[in-house]
C-alpha cells in the first residue's frame, strides 16, 4: 500500500492496484435501514415527545409512589366515606371517589395496572408470536399451512366474546390472569407479521448466502432472521400495547376484567358508571390518563414505523 | 487428488420448476425446464464463462451448483464427490471449498452487521478451521486484500459504494480459502468505472490463489475479460461451449453470433458495420420451449429439421476444444 | 439543418410571442440546476448548471454513471420533477419557449405533443388495468380531441408501426401479457403518437435483454429518421452511444466535463475522465487482458470535493484542479470540455 494513495495531490504515475477507495456512503443507501431511520427519528419531535411520554408513563407505573404524594397523603387506600365522590379540592386535585379515597392517587396507582396488563398481555403474545411466526415462516409447507390454520381460527373467533367467556370462567381476575386471557387472543396478529417479515428476510440474498457458506438453520435465524425481523414486530407491538390497554379497560368496565383490590382505570372507570351525571371528575381523570396513555404508544409507534418505512419519508 | 479429476463438474443436471402454487380452476400447472440437461466442468485455477439472456436458467443453474437446491436430475461434482450425496454435516463441510459471489452488493450483505462481522461470518460458522481470537485479524487481511481500508472494518454496508460493498462480499467468498468462486453477475451492477476495478480485482486474487470462477453473466464482453472458457446458455441449454477465442472469433452457434453482433460496440467508427445480426422477437418461455432446437423460432438458418429433432453437442474439435448444438453451425 | 443560426443561443426578445420561434433551436438548455429538497432543509444540488443544446434530426447522447445526474436532467426538462421534493433553475427552451416557467397547464399541453419521453421502466410506466392499445388511443384523445373510433384506428396503426406482430388484436391485451421488449415497443408508440419533435429515452434498454436491446434501438433510430425528431438518448452505456449518437455529452456529478461529436469523443477524448471511461469499458476486439479503472468510485451528492469533481480520482490532477472548478470551455473545432488540463486532441498525435 503506497501512501500516494492518500495524497491525491500528488501525481501518481499509474494507478495503484488495492487502493483503499476512500469515499463517503452512497446516498441512495436505505439498506441500512435502521440507521437511517434513527437518524431520522432523532429530528422528529414527534417520536422525542411520545418517546418522552412513555418513559414518563412507564416510570408511573414502576413507581406510583413517587407521584401519589405530590398533593396529599399519596396514599390510595385511606379513605373517609364522608368526601365520597366530592369533587376537587386542595390537596386532592382530582376529588374523591365513591368511597371517598383520593381519586388522584387512585389514578396514579392504576397506572401500573393499566400498562401492566398492556405489557404483560403483549409481551406473552409476542413470545408466541416470534416462536411461532419463525416456525412457520422457516420451517416447511405443512408447518406453515397448520400455524396459519390456527391462527385463521383464533382470528375468526370474536375476541370481546372470547375475552368474556374465559374470564368468566376463571375464579381470580388478578393482572397475570386478565393479560394471559388478553394475550390469548392477541398473539396470531403479531405472528402473522413476525410470519410475514421472516418470509420476506428469508428470501434475502445474505441468507442466501449464509447458506451457502454451510451456515445451519439456527445460526441463520439467529443471526440474519430475527434480527432483521424484529422490528416491524416492535412496532406493531408498541401499537398493541396501547390496544390491550383499552381492552382491559372495557373488559373491567364490562365487569369481568379485573377485581377489587387491583386498582386501575378500567375499574375507576367502571365505579363512575352510575354516577358520571353528577360526579363527572370520576370519569374525566381516569378517562385522560387512559386515553393520554394509549394515544401517546400508538403515536409513538407509527412514527416509528413510518421512519423505518422509506416510502413513508 | 488425481489431476485428471475436474474440480467441478456437473453432469446432466435437469431442473424443472413448478409454477403456480395450486391448480386451481382445472388449469394445470405449467412445468418450467430452468436447467435441461447441462454438462460442465470446470479445470483448476481456470475461469469459465456462462453467457446467457434473462430466463436462460443462469441463476438456476448457479443454486445447482451452489447445492443450494437439488435438481432434478443429474449431479455436481466436487474433485470427484456427490455433493448432494453426502450428509448433510459433511455437506458443510465440503462448502468451504465453493462459494458464491451474488449480483447485488445491495442485498448480499446483512445490513445490520459491519463489514468485519460479514467476513469472518463463514468462520464463525466453521469453527474448527480457526481459533477465535485468529479470526478478526484473518477478516483484516481479507478486507485490505480486497482493497479495503481495514480502518473501515467496523462500518456498516450502506457506508460504502456499491463496488466496495461488492468487495466486501470477495472477502467473505474468500474467508474459508476456497478453490472454487461461483460468481452470479458479479459486475453488472456496478458502475463502468468501477466494474473495471473489480473485473482486475477477481483476476488478481486468481493468479494469486490459483482460484476457479464459474462467472455467471450476461455482458458478454465482461465474460470475455475473465474468461479462459465459455459457454453460451439458451432456454436451460448449452448451445455453445469453448475456449474463449475460439468462440468470439469464430463462434459456431447462430445464437452465439446473434449475441456477439448485439454487443454495442464503444467504437463510433464500426456504426453500420456489415454482417450485424439483429434477432426477430423475444427469448421464448420456458414454460413452453419450442420442441428441437429451441432457438429454431428465431433462427435464420431454421429448417424443417431444427423444428423436429433436438441437436446433439457435437464432439470437441480437436483445435478449439469446441462443442456446438446446431444442425448447420457456422463455419 | 438550414439554420446557421443554431450555434448561438439568443434570447428570445421580451416583446415576442414566446410561441414558435422557428430560428430558435430545438430545444436548448441553459444552466439547468436541481435541488433535492430536504425536510431537514439541507438542501441537496444534483444538477450543477448543465447546458446543451440539440439540433433538429440530431441525437444527443448523455452519457454518465448512476448519480450523474443525467435522468434527473431530462426529468427537469420535461417537468416531471414533483415541486415539492425538486427546485428547478436555469432554462430550457423549446423554439424559444422557456418550458421551465410555463404554466403547468401549458406544459401539459405541450408534453407529448412536442417533447416526449420513453421512460426505463415500461412495466411500472404502464397501467397495468388498462389495456394497453387503450392507453394509447387516451394520449391521442386527450391531446387531440379526436372520436374514439379515430383514436383506435390511429393506436393500432402506431402498434402496428413500432412493429408489434398482430397489432388489431394485441389492443386488446393488458401491459403484464407483452414481453419487456413489447412493452418497451408500446412506451415508444405512446411517445411518438402525437408526433413530437424530441423524443428523450431515458435508459430505454437497460431493463433488456441484450438482444432485444439492439432492436429497440434500431427501431429508435428509423423512427427518428422516419418522423426528423431529435433525440436525447440518456444512458450509461458507451456502446450503446457510439451506436446511435451524432454528439456525445459526459456527465459527471451532475456537471457535463465534455461534449463533442460521437467520433472525435471516442477516438480524441480530452477529459480525464471521457479517456478513463473508455480505457475501463469491456470490449469485444483488442486486448482481452486486464482492463483499466478509475481508482474510487463516483462521488454522491453531498460530497462533492472542492475544485473539479474529478480531480480525487483523476491521474492528472495538479494543484489547481483541487482548489479551482473549471468551466465548461470551447475547444475547436466543435468540442466543449471542462477541464484545466485537457488531453492533447490536436490530431497531430
Amino acid at each position: 500500500m503506497t501512501d500516494a494513495a492518500l495524497t491525491p495531490q500528488k501525481v501518481p504515475q499509474k494507478v495503484p492496484q488495492k487502493v483503499p477507495v476512500q469515499e463517503g456512503p452512497s446516498p441512495e443507501a436505505s439498506y441500512g435501514a435502521a440507521h437511517g431511520a434513527w437518524r431520522e427519528l432523532r429530528r422528529r419531535p414527534v417520536f422525542l415527545l411520545t418517546g418522552g411520554c412513555a418513559l414518563l408513563l412507564l416510570l408511573l407505573a414502576a413507581a406510583p409512589g413517587l407521584f401519589a404524594g405530590w398533593f396529599g397523603h399519596g396514599d390510595p387506600t385511606v379513605c373517609e366515606l364522608g368526601h365520597s365522590a366530592q369533587g376537587p379540592a386542595s390537596g386532592h386535585p382530582f376529588g374523591y371517589d365513591v368511597q371517598g379515597c383520593d381519586l388522584y392517587a387512585n389514578v396514579i396507582h392504576g397506572a401500573g395496572a393499566s400498562l401492566g396488563v398492556g405489557l404483560l398481555a403483549t409481551g406473552l403474545g409476542l413470545a408466541v408470536a416470534l416462536v411461532l411466526g419463525c416456525l412457520a415462516g422457516m420451517a416447511g409447507r405443512i408447518v406453515d399451512s397448520v400455524i396459519a390454520r390456527i391462527t385463521d381460527v383464533f382470528l375468526g373467533f370474536p375476541f370481546l366474546l372470547g375475552a368474556i367467556v374465559v374470564l368468566n370462567s376463571v375464579t381470580t381476575r388478578d393482572v397475570p390472569t386478565v393479560a394471559g386471557v388478553l394475550a390469548l387472543f392477541g398473539w396470531p396478529t403479531m405472528t402473522r407479521v413476525v410470519r410475514a417479515s421472516v418470509r420476506s428476510v428469508r428470501e434475502a440474498d445474505y441468507v442466501v448466502m449464509a447458506r451457502s457458506l454451510g451456515a445451519s438453520q439456527w445460526h441463520i435465524v439467529r443471526k440474519h432472521v430475527l434480527p432483521n425481523a424484529l422490528t416491524p414486530v416492535l412496532v406493531l407491538a408498541t401499537i398493541t400495547v396501547g390496544g390491550v390497554i383499552v381492552a382491559e379497560a372495557a373488559l373491567t368496565f364490562l365487569g369481568v376484567g379485573l377485581q377489587p383490590p387491583s386498582i386501575s382505570w378500567g375499574l375507576q372507570l367502571a365505579g363512575a358508571q352510575n354516577s358520571f351525571q353528577t360526579h363527572p371528575h370520576l370519569l374525566i381523570f381516569p378517562g385522560l390518563f387512559l386515553s393520554f396513555t394509549v394515544f401517546v404508544l400508538i403515536t409513538f409507534g407509527d412514527t416509528v414505523r413510518d421512519a423505518l418505512d422509506p416510502r413513508g419519508r | 487428488m488425481p489431476d485428471d479429476v475436474p474440480l467441478l463438474e456437473a453432469r446432466g443436471l435437469v431442473k424443472h420448476y413448478r409454477s403456480g402454487s395450486l391448480p386451481v380452476g382445472g388449469r394445470r400447472r405449467a412445468t418450467v425446464k430452468a436447467v435441461d440437461g447441462v454438462d460442465l466442468t470446470l479445470r483448476r485455477g481456470s475461469t469459465l464463462g456462462l453467457v446467457g439472456e434473462s430466463g436462460c436458467g443462469k441463476s438456476t443453474l448457479t443454486r445447482l451448483l451452489m447445492a443450494l437446491d437439488r435438481p432434478t436430475a443429474g449431479t455436481v461434482l466436487v474433485e470427484g464427490q456427490d455433493l448432494l450425496a453426502l450428509p448433510s454435516a459433511e455437506l458443510r463441510r465440503r462448502r468451504r471449498d465453493i462459494q458464491l459471489v451474488m449480483q447485488d452488493p445491495y442485498t448480499s450483505l446483512d445490513p445490520r452487521m459491519t463489514a468485519l462481522e460479514i467476513v469472518r461470518e463463514p468462520l464463525d460458522i466453521h469453527r474448527d478451521l480457526m481459533p477465535k481470537q485468529e479470526r478478526a485479524p484473518w477478516a483484516r487481511e481479507l478486507l485490505h486484500m480486497v482493497g479495503l481500508d481495514p480502518g473501515h472494518a467496523h462500518r456498516h454496508p450502506h457506508q460504502f459504494s456499491g463496488g466496495q460493498r461488492q468487495r466486501i462480499g470477495i472477502a467473505r467468498a474468500l474467508a474459508l480459502r476456497p478453490k472454487i468462486l461461483v460468481c452470479d453477475e458479479p459486475v453488472s451492477a456496478l458502475d463502468v468505472s468501477v466494474q473495471a476495478q473489480v473485473i482486475n480485482l477477481f483476476k488478481e486474487l486468481q493468479r494469486e490463489f490459483g482460484l476457479a470462477y464459474v462467472f455467471i453473466a450476461h455482458d458478454l464482453a465482461v465474460v470475455r475479460h475473465v474468461a479462459d472458457e465459455v459457454a453460451v446458455m439458451y432456454l436451460g441449454r448449452i448451445v455453445e461451449h469453448g475456449d474463449r477465442d475460439t468462440v468470439y472469433s469464430r463462434p459456431a452457434h447462430p445464437y452465439t453470433r446473434a449475441l456477439l453482433s448485439a454487443v454495442p460496440d464503444p467504437d463510433p467508427s464500426h456504426r453500420g458495420a456489415t454482417g450485424r445480426i439483429v434477432l426477430q422477437g423475444d427469448p421464448p418461455s420456458p414454460t413452453r420451449p419450442p420442441s428441437g432446437c429451441a432457438f429454431h423460432t428465431r433462427c435464420w438458418k431454421s429448417q424443417e429439421r431444427c423444428g423436429t429433432e433436438r441437436p446433439v453437442p457435437t464432439a470437441p474439435t480437436t483445435d478449439g476444444r469446441r462443442q456446438v448444438s446446431c444442425h448447420f453451425p457456422e463455419n | 439543418m438550414d439554420h446557421p443560426t443554431v450555434k448561438a443561443t439568443p434570447d428570445s426578445p421580451p416583446d415576442s410571442p414566446p410561441d414558435t420561434q422557428p430560428d430558435a433551436p430545438l430545444l436548448d438548455v441553459r444552466d439547468l440546476t436541481v435541488d433535492i429538497l430536504s425536510r431537514s432543509g439541507a438542501d441537496q444540488r444534483v444538477v450543477h448548471g448543465v447546458s446543451f443544446t440539440l439540433h433538429e434530426e440530431e441525437t444527443l447522447a448523455l452519457i454518465g454513471e448512476s448519480g450523474s445526474g443525467k435522468s434527473i436532467s431530462a426529468m427537469a426538462v420535461m417537468g416531471l420533477l414533483p415541486p415539492a421534493t425538486a427546485r428547478v433553475g436555469g432554462s430550457a427552451r423549446h423554439r424559444g419557449t422557456d418550458l421551465l416557467t410555463l404554466p403547468p397547464d401549458r406544459f401539459r399541453a405541450l408534453r407529448g405533443k412536442r417533447i416526449a419521453m420513453v421512460f426505463q421502466d415500461a412495466l411500472s410506466a404502464l397501467n397495468p388495468t388498462l389495456t394497453v392499445g387503450f392507453q394509447i388511443a387516451e394520449t391521442i384523445r386527450a391531446h387531440e380531441g379526436v372520436g374514439r373510433r379515430e383514436a383506435r384506428a390511429r393506436a393500432v396503426e402506431l402498434m402496428a408501426r413500432v412493429r408489434i406482430p398482430d397489432p388489431a388484436r394485441r389492443y386488446r391485451d393488458h401491459p403484464h401479457q407483452f414481453s419487456g421488449g413489447m412493452r418497451q415497443r408500446i412506451m415508444i408508440a405512446m411517445a411518438v403518437a402525437l408526433g413530437p419533435d424530441v423524443l428523450i429515452a431515458d435508459e430505454p434498454t437497460t431493463a433488456l435483454d441484450v438482444t432485444v436491446q439492439a432492436q429497440i434501438m434500431e427501431l429508435l433510430a428509423e423512427l427518428r429518421e422516419e418522423t426528423g425528431s431529435a433525440l436525447l438518448l440518456i444512458t450509461h452505456d458507451l456502446g450503446l452511444a457510439a451506436g446511435t449518437a451524432d454528439r456525445v455529452a459526459i456527465m459527471y456529478a451532475g456537471r457535463i466535463l465534455e461534449q463533442a461529436p460521437v467520433q472525435e469523443l471516442y477516438d480524441r477524448p480530452a477529459h480525464p475522465y471521457t479517456r478513463g471511461l473508455l480505457a475501463a469499458v469491456p470490449r469485444l476486439g483488442g486486448d482481452a487482458d486486464d482492463l483499466t479503472p478509475i481508482p474510487g468510485s463516483p462521488p454522491g451528492p453531498g460530497l462533492l470535493p472542492a475544485g473539479c469533481p474529478f480531480h480525487p480520482r483523476c491521474p492528472d490532477v495538479r494543484e489547481r484542479c483541487t482548489t479551482q472548478e473549471p468551466m465548461l470551455l470551447p475547444a475547436p473545432p466543435a468540442r466543449l470540455v471542462a477541464c484545466h488540463y485537457p488531453l492533447e486532441v490536436s490530431g497531430a498525435r
